[in-house]
């Protein structure tokens, strides 16, 4: 029973990761069609500028987790205006290979610079210790990761459903080319919705410095995980983006609990499942795009 | 029905030499037409004969075309089609285009208003008491009939000063199809132009004053009402209905 649950809480820690930034993902993609693959490396990229502004300036993670999501912002907003725009109009495919490469650009930049061994990051004082619930005890960090990222999701979410800027991300997610053609200029929101996404990644990044391995390659295992998410979750959709980003951490969490050697397959096999009896998956809807 | 005024052609829809492709195929060629303020234009032909590709083609989304789309004096030819739809254009697709994702409300609130006479959500309330009713629904949630009144409804309320409707009465019960007529009479006679796709060519003759015959991407006829009702057993056998 303790154990049991020890990796439901271990499990939501790693689901906030992919929930966060499956979020990104899905936005992303509801305004401009685009599959961001650079989704991985931007992830790593908010782990790195954590480190590295800890290192540099002795701003540490409380800041971090405002700064590097703003820096990260800005850094989508360039990538969409210097190049994932002038892709839009061809097909999907070419924003796929932009942005698969991009991804690969950015990890070897980071691994010639700071190399493969991983930047060192100390975890905030009142994170460390261990929170005892009954004859339980669960670390801190991980509970607090889990609370934070739900925070962040039901923004996101009222965002989403309670704004004008929601309503046409998700009119235009549902039909584009109509949301056009009702006179709605999609074009003036794809900039910011992009740098929107991109921080979602780099916030979640933020949240995995203290927590994970930072290396340049931290976001290459991740962003396949991601995609089993993306898939399970139906793609574009919201609400399948965080429901199968902590799910996809919980298959994680007790996979390699319960079965080490089989935790990554086991995932794969929960998304094939889901692609047998729902192709669009959870929450995906059959005739989007 | 009352004629609408004499118009120039500077008012009103004008469409001039409009080709389109897809890809090697031309479905549209060398189509030109006009529908004046408050006039109701259809468009009748079969299946294929590029009905549907021509309003998409006037409203920019068909990417393949050549010839010029002015609208009220303004050439839209180069323009998307949100800039097109700013400039009074309100297309309602074949397929109703209802959001499953938006609320009944949502889908009437997401085009801005363009139009000085656009109708405020209560005049659409008032007219159309199933959205109000239904306002927090989903918009796909209601019926067939009920998307089809969503539709027309949200782009009277950008004031669109004319109405794109690409067979809106197909599949519907005769009682929807004589509330459209209605609709359609309605915004006539406050000045609105309509560009009618229709099969139903008995419906199209209760509200249309003029009407284009299009076959293989051609204009073949252009009627009166009048002679389009004389004719009308010929044009039935004409379109294989």
């Amino acid at each position: 029973m303790n154990e049991i649950l020890q990796y439901t809480v271990q499990g939501l820690a790693a689901g906030s990761f992919y929930a966060l930034a499956a979020l990104g993902l899905a936005v992303i993609f509801g305004v401009l069609g685009v599959v961001n693959f650079a989704h991985g490396a931007c992830y790593m990229l908010g782990a790195v500028v954590s480190a590295l502004l800890l290192q540099n300036f002795g701003l540490g993670f409380w800041p971090a987790l405002v700064v590097v999501p703003l820096i990260m912002f800005v850094f989508g907003i360039l990538l969409e205006r210097l190049l994932v725009r002038f892709l839009v109009a061809l097909d999907p495919l070419y924003n796929f290979l932009l942005t698969f490469g991009l991804s690969l650009v950015l990890v070897d930049l980071i691994k010639r610079q700071y190399g493969v061994s991983g930047l060192p990051y100390t975890r905030p004082e009142i994170l460390s210790g261990q929170v005892t619930v009954g004859d339980v005890r669960l670390p801190t960090f991980q509970l607090f990761v889990f609370a934070f990222s739900l925070v962040v999701c039901v923004l996101v979410w009222l965002l989403l459903t309670k704004t004008r800027i929601g309503m046409i991300v998700r009119a235009s997610t549902e039909r584009p080319e109509l949301t056009r053609a009702l006179g709605v200029d999609v074009g003036r929101w794809v900039t910011p919705v992009f740098g929107f996404g991109i921080a979602l990644a780099g916030l979640a990044g933020v949240l995995a410095a203290p927590f994970r391995a930072i290396t340049a390659d931290m976001g290459s295992n991740f962003v396949i995980i991601l995609f089993a998410v993306v898939v399970i979750g139906g793609l574009g959709s919201v609400l399948g983006a965080v429901v199968a980003g902590f799910l996809v951490g919980l298959v994680e969490a007790f996979g390699q609990a319960y079965a080490p050697t089989f935790a990554q397959v086991v995932i794969f096999v929960v998304m094939a499942l889901v692609i047998l009896v729902k192709p669009s998956g959870l929450f995906g809807r059959e005739e989007s795009r | 029905m009352t004629e609408p005024k004499a118009a120039s052609l500077d008012d009103g829809l004008v469409v001039e030499g409009l080709s389109a492709w897809y890809g090697e195929a031309r479905v549209l060629n060398d189509v030109s037409l006009h529908v004046g303020a408050g006039e109701v234009v259809t468009l009748v032909g079969r299946n294929g004969a590029g009905k549907t590709t021509l309003l998409r083609s006037v409203m920019g989304l068909h990417k393949h075309q050549e010839g010029a789309v002015r609208f009220d004096g303004t050439d839209l030819s180069k323009q998307g089609p949100h800039r097109r739809a700013r400039a009074g254009l309100g297309w309602v697709q074949d397929d109703r285009g209802v959001y499953a994702t938006l609320t009944v409300e949502e889908n009437l609130l997401l085009p801005p208003v363009t139009g000085a006479d656009a109708w405020p959500l209560e005049r659409i309330y008032d007219s159309f008491g199933v959205l109000a009713d239904r306002r927090a629904a989903p918009g796909t949630t209601l019926s067939g009939g009920e998307q089809q009144m969503l539709a027309i409804a949200r782009v009277l309320r950008t004031g669109a000063r004319i109405l794109l409707l690409d067979e809106p009465t197909e599949g519907l019960a005769p009682v929807i199809v004589q509330r459209i007529g209605e609709i359609i009479r309605t915004v006539s006679a406050d000045g609105v132009a309509v560009l009618l796709v229709e099969q139903n060519v008995r419906f199209a003759s209760t509200v249309a004053h003029r009407h284009y015959l299009l076959a293989q991407g051609r204009v073949v006829e252009h009627l009166g009402n009048t002679e389009f009702k004389e004719r009308r057993e010929e044009l039935l056998e004409h379109l294989g209905m």
